[in-house]
């Protein structure tokens, strides 16, 4: 039995029959093909799947695909707009919050969450908002510089508006 | 064409080159790839620690709907056993050997017994995942299910089942290095004595990327392509072709695409990838398998897992004596790749430390267990040794009631230049080992530290330090050292330095980045030896088909021999280029220099041609040295002559909460030295990250069997504790430099050193913490809470 969907993701709309089973980062990865969105378990621990449903962050290994109709989307691959990167993007480049890019994706995206929650956060916030996302390779020390340098810069920009 | 620069780009911390794609969702991953015509591979596993296979039944597997075919062990025909690249064997004459090497079969899918929960034995191949998972679940195991054993001190006792036919009483080998008889006079001599009992948990990788292998058979042509998670491509082609599947070489192209992490886990040949490029051969279509993380726990080589009696003999002032190490270490199922080197070379040669000792003596057993195959995790028995010494060390100073750095800087080697030889066979580079821990206790400031947890101890808190002075070996290795040793393979690198016509530059390196940025390190590297704008340079890396060889990156190996075989090719390069400059400005070649961008007349300014115009001409030869060939392009091979040895002094600071035994990291500050740095952000962050790691092993990590079924309790990301972003500080690093003389970079390598001192550092702090309510030594770790408030609760009711 397949069941049919329509969502939004990153502006473009997607209409496809699935299996009710089909978890929605199947769904992004092997019928949409967007592949930026990881997955590096399967027990919803590593976080490597997040992306923005409704704006809000969501682990995409913990929705079935179905469940996802009607829903807008934003992955890794709709952040940067008109080829400027989005200031969490560049905030993991100039801070070296990444080595070998793998929980990267899904560690921007969460960042996008905790800058929503709390524009101007703490170490401690962020540390403690990053729970449920893991890196094996940063130590997370340059991850929480990333979201530093981020904050600064999107209060920045918010001043200027 | 080509710009010139006269930017120096080593040692600058320069934005990585490769993260736009990275950050943007760009990478491409194994996994990502789709294939026309594609299959996909779910293989059935043991449920069991130990059976013996009598039939397994697929027919009802075969009916179910997608399913394409399905393959035991049995249809394997022609297939040998995965090869064991490290052979121990006294007729070889390896030194330290005492019982030889159990070489055992280890086939793809095995054919007689399950060994450990999670050994294939049969793969199911299906048009879709969904169909391939489904199927699998229909295969019948007929087997009967035998006693297993899966501790580390249990797997050679008398009556333990036995394993391997070919390996009685389960042991694999035994292997000694340093002098029994001058160690047993340096415990009569002693004052003092310590002897603990020192337990290095089974660890697992955990690479945030689980393994995946994409295999494509072109009939037409003959030629299989194998994309891969792999540290090393060149290896694992080698190690399939010749030894496993007995195809050939140059039919094999193995691409290492974006690798999302390694830590020693993606070296090894395993299974599945040998699987699914036998099945593509047999199918003529293209074949993906990717690890859920559950099988990356069953089936990725673990690390570790030792169980140490240690003993430290001491002068009454603290001189150490002698050193008595007796180890045995958990090997798993089967021989891993490179298993039988960790818990011998790479560990009982770095038990001299940074100290000066009387006399030394290991005795190393590896045994078989009903468990995960045991090979190299970032350190790979370096970490063990550093453990166990900084650990004893310690219990030491306990003993003498000596403050532990006293005892440290009592028995550090002195600075030295040119070599220092050890009494466990290796030779140390270079070194100043005092200087790294007065550069670390100036930034930490111990007195005032020590001020401030006899304050809190007052209060009732317990705070604790913990130091860890550690060396390391890197750079691994001179072949011919390794080949006594009994590796199968030499431990060179190489690189291709191609010049384009136009002056840009495209490097073929067989070292592999999988997080360590060697498209940034080594571009900086090129740009700065050549003098033009890094924008110019591209590096290659991790593709068979372009790629000259190469033996891939572990062993925190890539900058000291990967960037050295650069840097030689560069030369070549410069020599060659020499010579046409010298026809264009007709003078010889002796006379003219290499400088910023340009080869120039030495003491004549004005005379000079740039780099771009020479690599033009040799591409468009007209007015060319006579007898020269056109191109610029030159390969080398580096062999190093020597490994190189990172040391450093690592502290950490901690609190202890009496009622719930829980540990909280406060400060952690490392000074290193890594010899001369390309880039410094880069090995900033190849610290922390293995400082996380180092930590983790110590406070939440490990993987734990059930002893009485053999199952994996620690088999998800649920149970077994990784460390997380709000359970660590931010680190405080900085270096002292001390080049190594072993290569003209003076590169040592940063890959390891942090997750090697953390550990003991860690557990050091905890025991400091604890010592004034009675509590001296853990012997196991991690330090969960529990097991502080267990080691608590025992001290203060005794």
């Amino acid at each position: 039995m397949k069941l049919p969907v329509k969502m939004t993701i990153n502006g473009q709309t997607y209409s496809h029959e699935v299996e009710p089973r089909l978890l929605l980062v199947h769904y992004i990865r092997e019928v949409v093909g967007l592949t930026g969105t990881h997955i590096g378990c399967d027990t919803s621990q590593c976080g490597a799947c997040t992306i923005l449903m409704n704006g809000q962050a969501v682990k995409a290994c913990t929705l079935f695909t179905v469940q996802a109709d009607g829903a807008e989307f934003t992955t890794i691959e709709g952040m940067a707009k008109d080829g400027d990167l989005h200031p969490i993007q560049q905030g993991f480049w100039e801070k070296h919050g990444l080595q070998c890019g793998f929980c990267t994706p899904g560690m921007i995206l969460a960042a996008y969450q905790i800058l929503e929650r709390y524009p101007n956060p703490t170490e401690e916030q962020i540390r403690h908002q990053l729970e449920g996302n893991l890196c094996r390779c940063t130590g997370y020390h340059n991850i929480v510089k990333a979201i530093q340098w981020a904050a600064e810069h999107m209060q920045g920009a918010a001043a200027k508006k | 064409m080509a710009t010139v620069t006269d930017e120096r780009l080593f040692g600058k911390s320069i934005k990585r080159r490769e993260d736009p794609r990275f950050i943007t969702g760009q990478g491409r991953y194994v996994d990502d790839l789709k294939l026309p015509g594609m299959t996909y591979a779910a293989f059935v596993r043991s449920p069991n620690a130990h059976a013996r296979i009598r039939r397994i039944d697929t027919a009802e597997a075969a009916r179910h709907p997608g399913v394409v075919a399905i393959f035991t062990g049995q249809d394997m025909t022609g297939v040998n056993s995965l090869p064991c690249g490290w052979d121990l064997r006294k007729e070889k004459g390896v030194p330290g050997v005492i019982q030889d090497l159990a070489i055992v079969p280890h086939m793809p899918l095995s054919t007689d017994a399950a060994r450990h929960v999670g050994d294939p034995v049969a793969v199911i191949i299906a048009d879709s995942q969904d169909a391939a998972l489904d199927a699998a679940e229909k295969v019948r195991l007929d087997w009967e299910v035998l006693a297993a054993v899966t501790a580390t001190d249990k797997a050679a006792a008398p009556g333990a089942p036995v394993i391997h036919a070919g390996a009685p009483g389960n042991v694999a080998f035994q292997w000694e290095i340093g002098d029994a008889a001058a160690t047993d006079a340096a415990f009569e001599q002693a004052a003092v004595t310590v002897k603990k009992r020192i337990v290095n948990q089974r660890l697992v990788a955990n690479a945030m990327e689980p393994r995946a292998c994409v295999a494509r058979y072109e009939d037409a042509t003959g030629e299989l392509t194998l994309w891969v998670t792999s540290q090393n491509p060149h290896v694992h082609r080698l190690l399939m072709c010749a030894f496993v599947l007995g195809i050939p070489e140059h039919k094999v192209r193995v691409i290492a695409p974006d690798v999302g992490g390694g830590f020693g886990s993606k070296i090894f040949l395993y299974s599945e990838e040998v699987v699914c490029s036998w099945v593509s051969r047999r199918l003529k279509r293209p074949v993906r398998w990717t690890s859920t993380r559950h099988e990356a726990y069953l089936t990725d080589a673990h690390g570790r897992d030792h169980v140490t009696d240690a003993e430290l003999a001491l002068s009454k002032d603290g001189k150490m004596l002698g050193l008595r190490v007796r180890t045995t270490a958990n090997l798993g199922a089967y021989l891993s790749t490179f298993a039988p080197a960790v818990p011998t070379f790479l560990y009982g040669t770095l038990l001299n430390g940074v100290y000066e000792i009387g006399a030394i003596h290991c005795h190393v057993s590896g045994v078989f267990t009903n468990t995960t195959a045991v090979d190299a995790y970032r350190g790979a028995g370096r970490p063990e040794a550093c453990y166990v010494l900084e650990r004893i060390v310690e219990a030491g100073a306990l003993a003498l009631r000596m403050d532990p750095i006293e005892l440290r800087k009592k028995n550090f080697i002195p600075k030295f230049s040119g070599a220092h030889q050890t009494l466990v066979a290796v030779a140390y580079d270079s070194g100043d080992y005092p200087a790294a821990t007065d550069k670390l206790l100036r930034i930490f400031d111990y007195k005032a530290f020590r001020a401030e947890q006899e304050a809190a101890r007052k209060q009732g808190r317990l705070l604790g330090v913990g130091f860890s002075t550690y060396i390391e070996a890197c750079s691994i290795a001179p072949s011919k050292v390794v080949g006594a040793l009994g590796a199968g393979a030499g431990l060179y690198e190489s690189a291709k330095v191609r010049v384009h016509p136009t002056g840009t530059v495209t490097v073929f390196t067989g070292s592999h980045s999988h997080g360590q940025g060697h498209e940034t390190t080594f571009a900086q590297l090129v740009a700065h030896e050549l003098g033009i704008p890094i924008e110019q340079v591209e590096i290659v890396h991790g593709d068979t088909g372009s790629i000259a060889f190469g033996m891939g990156t572990y062993g925190s190996r890539s900058g000291s021999v990967g960037g050295t075989a650069i840097l030689m090719s560069l030369n070549k390069i410069k020599d060659k280029g020499r010579q046409i400059a010298a026809h264009l400005l007709e003078a010889s070649p002796k006379d003219i220099e290499y400088s910023k961008g340009q080869f120039q007349v030495r003491g004549v300014p004005g005379k000079a041609v740039p780099f771009g115009a020479v690599a033009l001409t040799a591409y468009v030869p007209h007015n060319y040295p006579e007898g020269l060939e056109p191109g610029l392009e030159e390969t080398s091979f580096y062999d190093p002559s020597n490994f190189c040895f990172p040391f450093g002094a690592h502290a950490c600071v901690v609190e202890v909460d009496r009622e719930t035994g829980l540990v909280k990291v406060l400060r952690y500050v490392a000074v290193d030295d890594v010899g001369n740095v390309i880039n410094p952000m880069i090995v900033d962050g190849m610290v922390h990250g293995g400082i996380a790691q180092g930590v983790g092993q110590a406070l939440w990590e490990g993987a734990v069997y059930d002893e009485r079924s053999g199952q994996l309790v620690t088999g998800t990301m649920t149970e077994y504790a990784l460390p997380k972003a709000d359970q660590l500080p931010m680190y405080e690093t900085d270096r002292t430099v001390t080049p190594t003389p072993v290569n003209p970079l003076g590169v040592k390598g940063a890959g390891e050193t942090g997750t090697i001192a953390a550990t003991p550092a860690v557990v050091n702090a905890v025991v400091d913490a604890l010592v004034p309510l009675g509590v001296d030594h853990f012997e196991t770790m991690p330090l969960t809470p529990e097991r502080v408030w267990n080691a608590i609760r025992r001290a203060t009711t005794r």
